[in-house]
């Protein structure tokens, strides 16, 4: 059996080709140009999917992006793709699908016993049971609705393909290159705007390609081909095909998705598998086209019912008859269209069904022309699980009449898609004329036309696109001649739209997927969910992965009469982006694994790698942790690093602390403000800590902050804070006090900085510098800084500072001789042991000396809580000052930096353990404090630990718990004070 | 949102650096009787529904703090000047 | 009146075409006056109701919503509930909430789904576990449980997590087990037909439009249904606290701003608990319908459009796929925002205004759904008694004068940053 509903001939599908494809496991055959739903059509499967609910036997009711029924999991493995809408799928050989939500098989699934009980399923069932007994729910109930849940398969692996990110700037956006979309890019494109043209669909023309209407003496077809030709030769107009714009942002920014290789079998290599453009347009012309709408009646849902504009793109595009015997079912002039075009396919015309009042002289023509019954009636109800077999129509008179068929045509009259209108907030408007929801108040720079406007005929779409697109180059500077097409008369909906088939018989159905039937939507208003977005969240109508495209007027049609309103003044639910799904992948572009976020590295990264160093994530930058030998224990690394700095001389990079010029005559009246302490009178020539509040009065961060002039300071900050100190100085700099002489840039990239720690420290740096320069403890004390030249001309800064409380230098020379400067280092050192150390031991050598770092500066706490309160200056302004005076800031009984000693130095004092005194129990009364941070002190051979303890510093000697009940851990801990070793600091003065 | 910049022009939301409130006045800080005013600026916002005066860094360009006069109920931006100008 | 759910009910239900059920709650008209009315038809506003009636025995209530019932933050949030909270004025509240979450579908004979599925913190680097180790005690402190599971644990709960190829690499995670997710709606649909069996006026479509004060304290209320006389009026209108607030005089230590959600197609099962990443902003967990359901940041500008803008739309996805890279071809079907009173120091208010009888509840910042039984019952408890319940002691308005801020996350009074 191979495509026997394929027509000879027809379409726009290139029948010289063939491609193959599974479905099911299935082996079958197809067309370039045909959608996986075409292809299957052709090849008579009318049965495709399972609805969520009920596992009703589903087929294709559309032909495009609305798709309610035929979802199936696209691909295998890795790539599997679940609920992609066959009617969307460009086919490609070798394409694999599958059916989903059934079991064992798509013709034989279990679940759709589910119907039987379905008078108990109704809408919001969940709500009122499931509740005896109470342990039930979670043992039972719920896991049992979460297996049923969902409707495919995720693969559950990594997705293999990439992704990426573009952004483009035009005058005129156009969204959608149907009869409107063609006709106003045309005209903007004409006269030289910066056109952008997207469509979702793999061919430009839309419902051009769909109807065999003639323009300007061609087919719709041959026009819209002779317009793409057109707009491709036009410079400045970019075509952007299988590209939905699903978002509308604000600023003119529209976002869109490029289906770059999906009708490929995997993406070529080097390409991605789908783009996001980031569209920053000037001016926007929406020609989204519309939707038809179903007929709500009995067993509406059955595979063989086809919304009738379908039925028209399947045999006129694609070259597919969905039935050999058809019946139509429409309350609009689309029902003779149809009628005439299976007719002409060579399909027998059944029966028209108007449900209007009147027949009228076309249908007389057509009538004769295809020999169809005319009845003016609805259909009362449907036959064939698997597949349409016949129909019972009654008429006006309420005699009923079965007629056999395959294929049941159903148009309801159309709505504009009205999305993109409305994702700014704008309310669509109900029209009485058109009897649908036209667009409201547009976003700035937006313009509607076509179908998307309510301009439903042929030559509205293109006198309407027309005119959109002449007015937005006009208003993008450009001047456009007069518009060729005359103004179209207004359009007119259907006399009297038919929403529901009351007498049917059956189930019907209104939202397809999530099987929300007419039932359901009078048992929601019964018991008091009358607003649109109630009945949508209780019934759960418009929430499947069509959003209710298909569903939401009608469910609102259906509420109204319930509740005895009229439409209009029902009001509608709000579309959200996307306006179909996009994939997540998609909107992330290569931001995933390792290039989540860009890694910085520290100048000496390379040499560290040379060294075996393990890194560490510190933020944004990739830090040398450790430098283990080989086979060496973590441990036995960081106290070997410790040793050596305190015993011999060790070297860090220390590039990664934020680094901040500060110039200008009165840059010393400037740190004055934004440190508690002073810098306006420290001396040329040396340095001095400082500690930052922000205006709350808490502690913001810290660092050193050198004088190499009157006018020019360098600050360091934490490496965690540099970005938002460098922010916070120019916020104080331009907009607190732009009256200050004062300029600041950050210069963290620019200087490379080792800190070279330990007794032999001097020796090391006096071996760097180049002749005639000293920095003997004369000359060069403890907390002095200056300009010198090390090497051989390299100009470095160096300073007298230390973290690891030893002698120590940092030292700083322009980034790009830092990997030079830390090979020149070690050459120095080697004699004197030097070795370099990791953050770890860095980490180590702060906790015994009692700096404060980030554990400490965590936000939460003040200068007083970090022993630092004396060092706030009563005399002078400076952010934080006022605030930081509260006495909540600065009370005995907060949270105060204090040591800790394990009375077992042995014993761990786990970081993030809380505090409580020796006896008590651990609960939250007594809890008086938490450990931030921890280390081995390999000088003291103990665990040693920093912690805020309510009360601290008045508490030194006493013995209190530590409790880590997360880790089932305790130990007993002296309170002591936070500087372990060498507390006067004589090491450092050395 | 696009927002331009005065030295910079027209540029995407992600390049800028949102603080909020650009109506209030740091009170001086060595007025010991400021405590009202102080809580006011650290902590009371108008916050209001419509335009609102609101500062931006431009951190991804040149690092200008923008005073922005935005719509908040439509983001719609009425107004961009150097937070520095006229202070 | 409504009636009450059983499984008998159900099936005779069921057997006579559901044509007997009745409106979950009536649809008045507003009486005169009230002895209390609550402004705001969301989670916090009807559980306030509830308590107030089922706990307090104050029936002669109104709650008034200027649009459908649930239709602001508590239809909006990413359903989560937990209790894992650092800071002594917060842990005691949540857990509390927590416990209410619990017991509340046989207190209110309704079904909202409370499923306790489990929270995940992960987290990326020894500082962060440290911190996170700290906020694990807590808990344990105040008898809430948490759990500190190592990599191969994390792994056993969410196995396509990426633990290969990450920029920050997953090393653990802190875990509540008692955490989850609760169906949203239907808390509000509980508390409302609750309340309103209890007597309860709840009134749609009716907009606050002023306050009427004389002589410092508060009358009643002026709506779009005319004036409405109450003896004490209760706030609970998180994300438009300040321009309701504004109507009675309050100058407020909050900002608005948008935080959007995605919701995933449908998938069959592939999340188990609740999963949030420690190196950026990214929480997720997989609805009882199959969606997955996700966030991250605010957007971080002050706004009262309920709606957000694309650079978060994307930090989110980054974070998914960094976390999960098995979702690159999950499709996000719908994005939506809501507006959050992001206060001063990240943490909510609950507490008596200037304007005497006129109390006030928001500030609520991320937290607000996961509150709203606690918030409902705190903020019953002090507009019966006056006084403040002793689990929300802490959430006062002076506390940012006196600078006992409760900060979560240390960012200062910097409302786009907590």
């Amino acid at each position: 059996m191979s495509q026997i509903n394929r027509l000879t001939g027809k379409g726009l599908v290139d029948h010289s080709k063939t491609v193959s494809f599974h479905f099911d496991g299935q082996p079958l055959e197809g067309h370039p140009g045909d959608t996986l739903a075409s292809a299957l059509l052709a090849n008579g499967i009318r049965l495709v999917g399972r609805s969520f609910k009920y596992h009703r036997p589903r087929g294709i009711l559309t032909a495009g992006s609305e798709e309610p029924n035929a979802l199936v999991e696209l691909r295998t493995g890795a790539r599997r793709e679940p609920n992609t809408r066959a009617t969307t799928i460009e086919l490609y050989d070798g394409l694999d699908a599958a059916s989903q939500n059934r079991w064992p098989s798509l013709k034989f699934d279990l679940l759709s016993i589910n119907q039987l009980a379905s008078p108990i399923f109704g809408a919001g069932f969940y709500y009122k049971t499931f509740m005896w007994p109470a342990s039930f729910w979670e043992k039972l109930y719920e896991p049992m609705i979460r297996r049923a849940a969902g409707l495919g398969y995720p693969s559950k692996q990594t997705d293999p393909d990439h992704y990426e990110k573009a952004n483009a700037f035009c005058d005129v956006l156009v969204v959608g290159a149907g009869a409107a979309g063609l006709s106003a890019a045309l005209a903007a494109a004409r006269v030289g705007a910066r056109v952008i043209l997207c469509d979702e669909d793999f061919a430009l023309g839309g419902r051009l390609l769909a109807e065999r209407d003639e323009i300007d003496g061609q087919s719709s077809q041959d026009w819209a081909k002779a317009a793409a030709a057109e707009l491709e030769s036009l410079p400045d107009c970019r075509i952007l095909r299988r590209t939905t714009v699903f978002g509308v942002y604000d600023g003119g920014v529209y976002a869109a998705i490029e289906r770059v290789s999906d009708h490929l079998p995997e993406p070529p290599a080097h390409a991605p598998r789908q783009r996001l453009w980031r569209i920053v347009a000037k001016q926007s012309v929406v020609c989204a086209g519309g939707f038809e709408r179903p007929i709500v009646f009995g067993d509406n849902d059955r595979p063989g019912v086809m919304l009738a504009s379908a039925v028209r793109t399947y045999l006129n595009r694609f070259g597919v008859t969905p039935g050999r015997d058809a019946v139509i079912f429409a309350d609009n002039h689309e029902a003779l269209t149809t009628a005439t075009d299976l007719s002409d396919a060579g399909a027998t015309v059944r029966a028209i069904v108007d449900p209007q009042p009147q027949r009228s002289t076309a249908a007389e023509e057509v009538v004769a022309e295809t020999g169809a019954l005319y009845i003016n009636g609805i259909i009362d109800a449907v036959s064939g699980a698997h597949g349409i077999k016949s129909v019972r129509i009654k008429d006006a008179q309420g005699a009923s009449k079965t007629v056999d068929c395959d294929l049941l045509a159903v148009s309801g009259g159309w709505n504009p898609v009205l999305n993109l209108t409305t994702h700014l907030g704008g309310k669509p408007k109900w029209d009485n004329a058109l009897s649908c929801l036209v667009p409201g108040d547009l976003p700035p720079g937006m313009r509607v036309a076509g179908a998307a406007a309510g301009q439903f005929s042929l030559q509205a779409c293109l006198a309407s696109g027309e005119a959109a697109g002449a007015d937005s180059a006009k208003d993008c500077g450009f001047s456009p001649s007069a518009c060729s097409r005359p103004a179209p008369a207004r359009d007119v909906g259907p006399v009297v739209p038919v929403w529901f088939a009351p007498s049917s018989r059956g189930k019907a159905f209104v939202d397809f997927q999530n099987d929300v039937s007419v039932s359901d939507i009078k048992l929601a208003a019964r018991e008091g969910f009358r607003v649109p977005d109630h009945l949508k969240r209780y019934t759960t109508l418009g929430m499947a992965t069509d959003q209710g495209k298909t569903s939401n007027l009608n469910g609102a049609a259906l509420l109204a009469e319930a509740t005895g309103r009229h439409l209009g003044a029902v009001g509608s639910t709000t579309f959200r982006p996307p306006y179909t799904p996009v994939a997540i992948g998609a909107l992330a572009g290569h931001h995933r694994g390792k290039d989540f976020r860009p890694t910085r590295l520290a100048p000496s990264h390379a040499w560290a790698v040379e060294q075996g160093a393990v890194f560490v994530e510190a933020g944004a930058w990739m830090r040398a942790l450790m430098f283990p030998k080989p086979g060496e224990a973590a441990q036995d690394t960081v106290d070997r690093e410790v040793a050596n700095t305190r015993n011999n001389v060790g070297v860090c990079d220390v590039s990664t602390l934020g680094k901040i010029d500060v110039q200008g005559s009165d840059a010393g009246a400037f740190l004055d403000r934004v440190y508690i302490n002073g810098f306006s009178k420290l001396a040329v020539g040396k340095a001095r800590y400082g500690l930052m509040l922000r205006e709350d009065g808490f502690a913001m961060d810290d660092g050193t902050t050198a004088r190499f002039a009157d006018d020019h300071f360098y600050m360091t900050t934490t490496t965690a804070n540099a970005v938002k100190v460098s922010q916070h100085l120019e916020f104080c700099q331009q907009v607190l006090w732009p009256e200050l002489d004062v300029q600041t840039v950050s210069q963290t990239e620019q200087w490379a900085q080792f800190a070279v720690a330990g007794p032999k420290s001097r020796k090391v740096i006096e071996a760097l510098l180049d002749s005639g320069q000293d920095i003997s403890n004369e000359a060069f004390p403890y907390m002095a800084c200056g300009s010198f030249t090390v090497c051989g001309g390299t100009p470095a800064r160096i300073f007298r500072l230390s973290f690891s409380g030893e002698l120590a230098y940092e030292i700083g020379v322009p980034a790009r001789f830092g990997d030079g400067l830390i090979r020149a280092i070690m050459k120095a050192g080697a004699e004197h042991g030097i070795g370099p150390y990791g953050t770890e031991a860095l980490g180590v050598m702060r906790i015994e000396k009692g700096h404060a770092a980030g554990p400490e500066l965590n936000g939460q706490t003040t200068a007083h809580d970090l022993g630092l309160g004396k060092m706030m200056s009563k005399k002078k302004d400076f952010i934080g000052r006022f605030m930081g005076q509260r006495e909540a800031l600065n009370e005995a009984a907060r949270a105060t930096m204090v040591g800790l000693k394990p009375l077992d130095p042995k014993m761990r004092i786990n970081a993030g353990a809380h505090l409580a005194p020796k006896d008590a129990s651990a609960d939250a009364e007594n809890d008086q404090g938490y450990v931030t941070s921890q280390a081995y002190s390999p000088e003291l051979k103990s665990f040693i630990g920093l912690a805020m303890l309510s009360e601290g510093p008045a508490r030194y000697g006493e013995v209190i718990k530590v409790c880590d009940p997360l880790r089932d851990y305790e130990t007993l801990a002296e309170v002591c004070s936070p500087h372990f070793i060498d507390p006067e600091g004589e090491r450092l003065r050395v | 949102m696009r927002i331009t910049c005065p030295y910079c022009g027209p540029r995407n939301l992600e390049e800028f650096t949102y603080r909020g409130d650009a109506t209030v006045k740091r009170p001086d800080s060595l007025d010991e009787s400021a405590t009202e005013a102080w809580v006011d600026y650290v902590y009371l916002r108008k916050n209001p529904a419509g335009l609102h005066k609101e500062f931006w860094q431009h951190t991804a360009g040149c690092h200008a703090w923008l005073e922005v006069t935005r719509d908040t109920t439509t983001h719609e931006i009425v107004a961009v000047e150097l937070a520095s100008k006229g202070r | 009146m409504c009636m009450r759910y059983s499984l008998a009910g159900l099936l005779t239900n069921a057997l006579t075409g559901n044509r007997n059920w009745k409106p979950v709650w009536r649809e008045p008209e507003p009486k005169p006056s009230y002895d209390v009315v609550i402004v705001g038809g969301g989670g916090h506003g009807l559980a306030t109701a509830h308590y107030l009636a089922k706990e307090h025995g104050i029936t002669n209530v109104a709650v008034i919503e200027k649009s459908y019932l649930g239709s602001g933050n508590v239809g909006r949030n990413t359903t989560i509930v937990r209790s894992n909270y650092l800071l002594p004025g917060n842990e005691p509240f949540y857990e509390w909430s927590m416990k209410l979450w619990e017991g509340l579908e046989q207190d209110l004979n309704y079904n909202a789904m409370v499923s306790q599925r489990g929270v995940l913190n992960v987290f990326h680097s020894d500082a962060q576990r440290d911190s996170f180790v700290r906020r694990g005690n807590a808990m344990r402190f105040n008898g809430a449980d948490a759990e500190l599971l190592d990599q191969d644990q994390v792994r056993a709960l969410v196995p396509f997590v990426d633990f290969e190829n990450a920029r920050f690499p997953v090393r653990g995670g802190l875990y509540q087990a008692r955490g989850g997710t609760v169906r949203h709606d239907a808390v509000v649909w509980g508390y409302a037909r609750s309340a309103d069996m209890r007597g309860v006026d709840i009134i749609q479509n009716c907009a606050a439009t002023g306050f009427r004060i004389e002589n410092g304290r508060i009358t009643g209320v002026e709506t779009e249904k005319g004036f409405i006389g109450a003896k004490r009026v209760a706030l609970s209108v998180a994300g438009s606290s300040s321009r309701v607030g504004e109507m009675a005089g309050l100058r407020l230590p909050i900002e608005s701003h948008v935080l959007q959600a995605f919701v995933t197609e449908g998938i069959k099962p592939l999340l188990d608990t609740v999963i949030t990443f420690g190196a950026g902003h990214f929480y997720c967990s997989q609805s009882d319908k199959g969606g997955l359901v996700f966030g991250g940041d605010i957007d971080g500008y002050n706004t009262y459009a309920q709606r957000g803008n694309l650079p978060v739309v994307e930090d989110v996805a980054e974070g998914g796929m960094a976390l999960i890279p098995a979702i690159g071809r999950l499709r996000i079907l719908r994005s939506w925002g809501g507006l959050l009173d992001m206060s001063m120091d990240g943490s909510p208010i609950i507490d008596r205004t200037h304007v005497d009888g006129l109390y006030f509840n928001g500030g609520w910042c991320y937290g607000g759904f996961k509150a709203t039984p606690a918030a409902g019952w705190c903020f019953a408890h002090l507009i019966a008694t006056g006084q403040s319940h002793p689990f929300a002691a802490a959430y006062r308005f002076d506390r940012f004068a006196s600078g006992r801020v409760i900060d979560e996350k240390g960012m200062g009074a910097q409302p786009n940053l907590h």
